[in-house]
C-alpha cells in the first residue's frame, strides 16, 4: 500500500472514530446561545432544569452553551447557529435576530418582566484598598485613571456601561446632551484596551493587572471577587447607574424546524421559577421574584438606577441608532 | 535544452538553499576575522532571546498545567468538553492533512509536469491563505454557507450544517493549511523536472506506476515535512477556526477554542493543562520535523 493510501485509510478510521461521537446521546437537545458573563450562571440553571425535566418528563435533555460578546454571539444566529434559545446582554441584540425574520417580532412580550428574567446593573471594581480614589462618574475622566471596558460595538455590557456614564453626565449637567457626549469621550480617553467582551475585560483587569477600574456588570464584579478573593479587589457603587434588563427569548425558526418549541420554552420558564430565581441570585444577578429579592436584598446594593425606556435613550432601538451604529455618537467620540 | 547537466551525477544542489542542507562550505567561510567576543555576544544574544521568548513562555505553560499536581492535570484533560475539543481537533487535522496532501500533490504535479496558460497565477494563488488575514479565511465561509450566505437557505432547507459545525471546521482548516504541502512539492518537483517519469514511460511504464515507483519516492522526504507543517497548524489554528465554530461547548470546540473558553472561565490550571497538550503535540512535531531534515540533508547528499 502506498503511503498515501495508508494515510487515507488512517484519517478515514479517525473519522469514523470522532464522526459519531459528535452526536448527543441525550434525549433532547437545546442550544442556549448566551453573552460573556452569564457561563456559570447557566452551568448551574442547566444541571437544574436538567434534573426537574429527567424527573417530569422522564427524559435526558443535554442544554449545549455557547458564549461570546451579545453582539457578535447575535451575529452568529443570524449567520446560522442553531440556538434554540438566546439569552443575551440586550434586548436590541434580539431585535436583531428579530429583524432576520428568525424570531416573533413580538418576541419581548411573550414572558413577564420584558422577558429578564434576571436584571444587573453596572459597578466599578477596583484594586483594593482603592487607591485611585474612586467614588463616582466623575472621578473616571481624571488625568491618570485607567478605565478598563469591552467594546460597545461588539459588547452587550460595554453598551451598558457606557449608557450609564451617558446618564450620570445628563444628570450632572442639566440634560445636556453636548456636555454629555464630552464627558464620555473623555471616558473613553481613559480606555487603555477595549476587548470585545466582558469577560475579556475582566480578564484584562483582573489576570492581567491592567487598569485601576473595571466596569463590569454587578455580577461579574461580585464573580471577580469570589475568584480571586476579597483582599483583591472592591466593588465601587456609583451615585447613578443602570437597569440593565438581560432578556431571553426562543429562536422560532429553529425550535420550529427541530420541533423543541416545548421544551425550549419551559426552559426559558424555568428561570422565573422559585428555583431558577434562587441560581440567578446566588450568581449575583438581581431575582426579580419578590420573595427571593428579599432573601438576598443584603447581597445586592441599593442605588438609583435609570433605564434604557427613561426618555434620555428612548429604547433600545433607539439609542443603539445614536449612539452606537456605524456613524453614531460613540463612533464620533472613539476616532477623535 | 541542456542535456547535459541531465547526466550530471549531482543536479540537486543549487536549488535547495530554502532548506538547511549538508554541503562543504567553500574554503573562505571557514576564516574568521572577527574577535572572540564578537562571536560570544553573538551567541549569548540568541540563546538569551530564545530562552525569553520561546523557552521559558512554553515552560511555564508546563508549570502552570501542573500547578494543582498530577490528579488536577488528568481531570482537566478528561473533562467531557476537553475530550471532545481533543477529538474534534484530531478529526480535523486528519481530514484537512489528508485533503492537503492529496490536493497538494495533484497541485504540485500539475505545475511542475505540465505547462499550460494561467500557470503562474496558479503558483500565486497556492500562498493566498497565507498572506490572507485567518479571520478572513473564516469569514468568506460564512459569507458563502452562513444562512445569509449564498448557500446557507437551501443547506439549511435541506438538513445540512457546515457552518457551526465540524464541516465548517475542516473547510476553515483546509483552506488555511492548503499552502504547506505544495509550496514544499513545488520548488523540489520543479528542480526534478519529468525527465525521470519520462524514462519510466519509455520504459514501459504505466503513469500511475510511474508516479508511485519514480515520483513519490523522490519527494517523499519533502512530502513528509510539508505533511508535519501542515499537521501542526491545523491543529493550532485559532482565528479562522474560532469564526466558523459557533462555540458550543463540547460540540464545536476545538483545542485552541477550549483553551481560550477554560482561560476566560477563571480555570487557568484547566486552561493550561490543555494547552500543555497542545505544546506537546507540536513539540512532537517539531522533534520530527528536525529528524527528517537531518534525512533530507543526507538523501539530498547522496543522490
Amino acid at each position: 500500500m502506498s503511503r498515501i493510501s495508508r494515510r487515507l485509510a488512517l484519517a478515514a478510521a479517525l473519522a469514523s472514530l470522532a464522526i459519531p461521537t459528535l452526536a448527543s446521546a441525550a434525549d433532547v437537545n437545546l442550544l442556549n446561545v448566551s453573552y460573556d458573563p452569564t457561563r456559570e450562571l447557566y452551568v448551574q440553571v442547566n444541571k437544574a432544569f436538567g434534573e426537574k425535566f429527567k424527573a417530569e418528563a422522564g427524559k435526558t435533555i443535554e442544554i449545549k452553551q455557547s458564549h461570546g460578546g451579545s453582539g457578535k454571539q447575535a451575529r452568529s444566529v443570524i449567520d446560522g447557529l442553531e440556538a434554540d434559545v438566546v439569552t443575551l446582554a440586550l434586548a436590541y441584540d434580539i431585535d436583531a435576530i428579530a429583524d432576520k425574520g428568525l424570531i416573533d417580532a413580538a418576541w419581548q412580550k411573550r414572558l413577564p418582566d420584558n422577558s429578564s428574567p434576571y436584571t444587573s446593573t453596572i459597578v466599578f471594581l477596583v484594586r483594593k484598598g482603592n487607591p485611585k480614589g474612586i467614588k463616582d462618574w466623575n472621578d473616571l475622566v481624571k488625568p491618570g485613571v485607567k478605565v478598563i471596558t469591552p467594546n460597545p460595538k461588539t459588547s452587550g455590557g460595554a453598551r451598558w456601561n457606557y449608557l450609564a456614564a451617558w446618564a450620570y453626565a445628563l444628570k450632572q449637567n442639566g440634560g445636556s446632551a453636548e456636555k454629555a457626549q464630552a464627558f464620555v469621550a473623555d471616558l473613553f480617553k481613559n480606555v487603555p484596551v477595549l476587548d470585545t467582551g466582558a469577560r475579556g475585560s475582566t480578564v484584562t483587569f483582573t489576570e492581567r493587572g491592567v487598569g485601576d477600574v473595571l466596569l463590569a456588570w454587578e455580577n461579574e464584579a461580585f464573580l471577580s471577587k469570589k475568584e480571586f478573593g476579597d483582599d483583591k479587589f472592591d466593588i465601587v457603587v456609583p451615585s447613578l447607574s443602570i437597569l440593565a434588563e438581560p432578556p431571553v427569548t426562543v429562536v422560532d425558526k429553529v425550535i420550529d424546524r427541530k420541533g423543541t418549541r416545548a421544551v425550549a420554552e419551559q426552559y426559558l420558564k424555568f428561570l422565573y421559577t422559585k428555583e431558577g430565581q434562587e441560581i440567578a441570585a446566588q450568581n449575583f444577578y438581581r431575582p426579580r421574584d419578590p420573595e427571593v429579592a428579599k432573601k438576598y436584598e443584603k447581597v445586592f446594593p441599593k442605588v438609583e438606577l435609570i433605564t434604557i425606556d427613561d426618555p434620555a435613550f428612548g429604547g433600545w432601538r433607539k439609542a443603539q441608532k445614536e449612539h452606537f451604529a456605524d456613524g453614531g455618537i460613540f463612533d464620533k467620540i472613539y476616532s477623535n | 535544452m541542456s542535456a547535459v547537466t541531465d547526466t550530471m551525477p549531482f543536479p540537486r544542489e543549487q536549488g535547495r538553499s530554502a532548506r538547511p542542507t549538508v554541503h562543504t562550505p567553500p574554503r573562505h567561510e571557514d576564516i574568521r576575522t572577527e574577535p572572540a567576543i564578537v562571536k560570544w555576544t553573538v551567541i549569548a544574544l540568541a540563546a538569551l532571546f530564545m530562552g525569553l521568548f520561546i523557552v521559558l513562555p512554553l515552560a511555564n505553560v508546563f508549570a502552570q498545567a501542573f500547578s494543582k499536581g498530577w490528579d488536577a492535570y488528568v481531570a482537566a484533560l478528561v473533562d467531557p468538553d476537553a475530550l471532545a475539543a481533543i477529538r474534534l481537533t484530531l478529526f480535523v487535522a486528519a481530514v484537512s492533512v489528508a485533503t492537503n496532501t492529496v490536493m497538494g500533490l495533484v497541485m504540485a504535479w500539475a505545475i511542475t509536469k505540465f505547462n499550460f496558460a494561467g500557470k503562474s497565477l496558479l503558483i500565486t494563488l497556492v500562498d493566498l491563505p497565507f498572506s490572507v488575514s485567518p479571520v478572513i479565511s473564516g469569514l468568506v465561509f460564512v459569507l458563502m454557507f452562513g444562512a445569509q450566505g449564498y448557500f446557507g437557505p437551501w443547506l439549511i432547507d435541506n438538513g445540512w450544517k457546515i457552518i457551526f459545525a465540524w464541516p465548517g471546521i475542516v473547510l476553515a482548516t483546509v483552506f488555511v493549511t492548503f499552502p504547506f504541502v505544495a509550496r514544499e512539492l513545488i520548488p523540489l518537483m520543479q528542480e526534478q523536472g519529468s525527465s525521470e517519469e519520462e524514462a519510466a514511460v519509455t520504459l514501459g511504464a504505466s503513469g500511475w506506476r510511474a508516479f508511485l515507483k519514480v515520483t513519490l519516492p523522490n519527494v517523499k522526504w519533502a512530502l513528509l515535512y510539508g505533511v508535519l507543517l501542515c499537521n501542526a497548524r491545523a491543529m493550532g489554528e485559532f482565528g479562522a477556526v474560532s469564526v466558523v465554530s459557533g462555540h458550543v461547548r463540547g460540540e464545536t470546540n476545538t483545542m485552541p477554542l477550549h483553551i481560550e473558553i477554560l482561560y476566560n472561565e477563571y480555570q487557568f490550571q484547566a486552561s493550561f493543562a490543555v494547552a500543555s497538550l497542545l505544546a506537546f503535540l507540536a513539540v512532537v512535531t517539531l522533534f520530527a520535523k528536525t529528524v527528517l531534515e537531518a534525512r533530507l540533508g543526507s538523501r539530498s547528499g547522496r543522490h
